[in-house]
């Protein structure tokens, strides 16, 4: 069969200790049996290793972080767009979301295909929305209130009792077994991250995470349940394992039915000691262990590419229970020329 | 009546998988005895003839150690109590 060429352009070539989706979403498109694609990389720091993988990238431009405002960032991608001529482009950044969300019928315009979450089903599952939209479809929500200064804090503390989570409205979560602990976790925070720091009700129990994958009429086109084995300081997964558990995906289904979910999510779950399941966050987008899947069966990143495509898709309906993955790291080896280009031209 | 979960794999090497929870176990020969006889639905005093005709313990001393076994098996989810 012979492939059909493709260019795509993806955010997230962070491959760090706490590492973005955009190599594993690549790795995983370049596995296609259907697309060849070329690559070209958005990178935030000059420093991700992604830029630096010439097996992977084909070429990769500097963009501004969306703090420096989003016309910056969109009017960037489109200037690089008149180079590149990308077919699709795949953000992998929870921060830069909204304003490609936001741009989404202006990229369209210009020959830009995505395949985001609205802006109404990327708002409602804000952190800070999560309990409103547990009554709304449902499902179980541990109790959180978003708060902006330390006696907020305390009066949440009072009410859920420690221990309890303290999250950044992007990223970082921590446990807080006291309030001393918690003010420390609440500036780190916010001094990264800003505000509303979340504080969320702590649940025993076992993590669990879905990747999912929404076409946007109610239908999940993939969804693959994971247990971390292995996690690190920062919470991350430096290893995991596909399970079975049909709750789990009965849980992701009912979600993307109703919400009619567009693109990719990833939903994570704590299962109680007494096996109820509690949903503790909605990330709108593919994860950084979605290769994981691909490896499980289903290619959810190149399903993405065909529905931002337009091109029919048919849903996975299994997946290899007991497929393990292991991170690693690994020393790339570069010339100072290429950091020099990088950096001068911010291009490389 | 011990039933072990239908899911649960077992290996001929004695190595467990229980797919709901990703978790993973090894048992020793005797053990893995146990499990395939409780995989084909015999009962406990079945398994416990058989093991008192194959090895040589006593009854008292197999019957503490095989309760605490299932214990496991059925504090770990792999087994039910029935």
């Amino acid at each position: 069969m012979n492939k059909r060429p493709v260019t795509i352009a993806v955010t997230g070539l962070n491959n760090i200790d706490s590492p973005g989706p955009g190599i594993p979403v690549i790795r995983s498109i370049r596995e296609s049996k259907m697309f060849e694609p070329r690559v070209i990389g958005l990178a935030y720091e000059n420093l991700e290793p992604g830029i630096y993988m010439h097996h992977l990238v084909d070429k990769t431009y500097m963009v501004p972080y969306p703090s420096q405002g989003s016309d910056a960032l969109i009017e960037r991608v489109l200037e690089i767009h008149r180079s590149e001529h990308f077919d699709v482009l795949i953000p992998n950044f929870d921060a830069e979301l909204h304003a490609f969300i936001k741009s989404a019928p202006l990229l369209r315009s210009e020959g830009i295909a995505t395949m985001l979450p609205t802006m109404a089903q990327f708002e409602e599952r804000h952190k800070s929305n999560l309990p409103e939209f547990g009554k709304k479809y449902g499902v179980n929500i541990p109790r959180s209130v978003p708060v902006s200064n330390t006696r907020e804090m305390e009066d949440a503390a009072n009410k859920y009792k420690f221990p309890i989570m303290v999250k950044g409205k992007y990223y970082d979560a921590y446990i807080a077994r006291n309030m001393h602990e918690a003010e420390a976790f609440f500036f780190k925070v916010s001094a990264k991250w800003g505000y509303p720091v979340i504080i969320q009700e702590f649940i025993e129990g076992t993590e669990l995470n879905v990747v999912a994958l929404g076409d946007g009429t109610g239908t999940t086109v993939g969804a693959v349940p994971m247990r971390k084995t292995y996690i690190t300081d920062k919470g991350k997964a430096w290893g995991g394992i596909t399970i079975e558990e049909p709750r789990l995906l009965e849980i992701t289904r009912k979600i993307i039915r109703q919400t009619k979910w567009r693109g990719g999510m990833e939903l994570e779950m704590i299962k109680s000691s007494d096996g109820t399941l509690y949903i503790i966050e909605i990330n709108p987008r593919i994860p950084a262990w979605v290769y994981l899947a691909t490896g499980a069966g289903q290619n959810q990143p190149e399903a993405l590419l065909k529905l931002a495509l337009g091109m029919e898709t048919v849903p996975f309906t299994d997946y290899e229970v007991g497929k393990m993955f292991i991170r690693y790291s690994y020393d790339l080896i570069i010339g100072i020329k290429e950091f020099e280009q990088l950096t001068m031209n911010g291009a490389l | 009546m011990i039933r072990l979960h239908k899911n649960v794999a077992l290996s001929d090497s004695g190595y467990v998988f229980d797919p709901a929870t990703g978790e993973s176990y090894t048992l020793n020969p005797i053990g893995l005895e146990i499990v395939q006889m409780l995989r084909q639905n015999m009962t406990d005093d079945e398994i416990q003839g058989r093991i008192l005709d194959r090895y040589q313990v006593d009854a008292s001393s197999l019957e503490r150690y095989y309760m605490d076994f299932i214990g496991s098996l059925v504090q770990f989810e792999l087994a039910d109590n029935e």
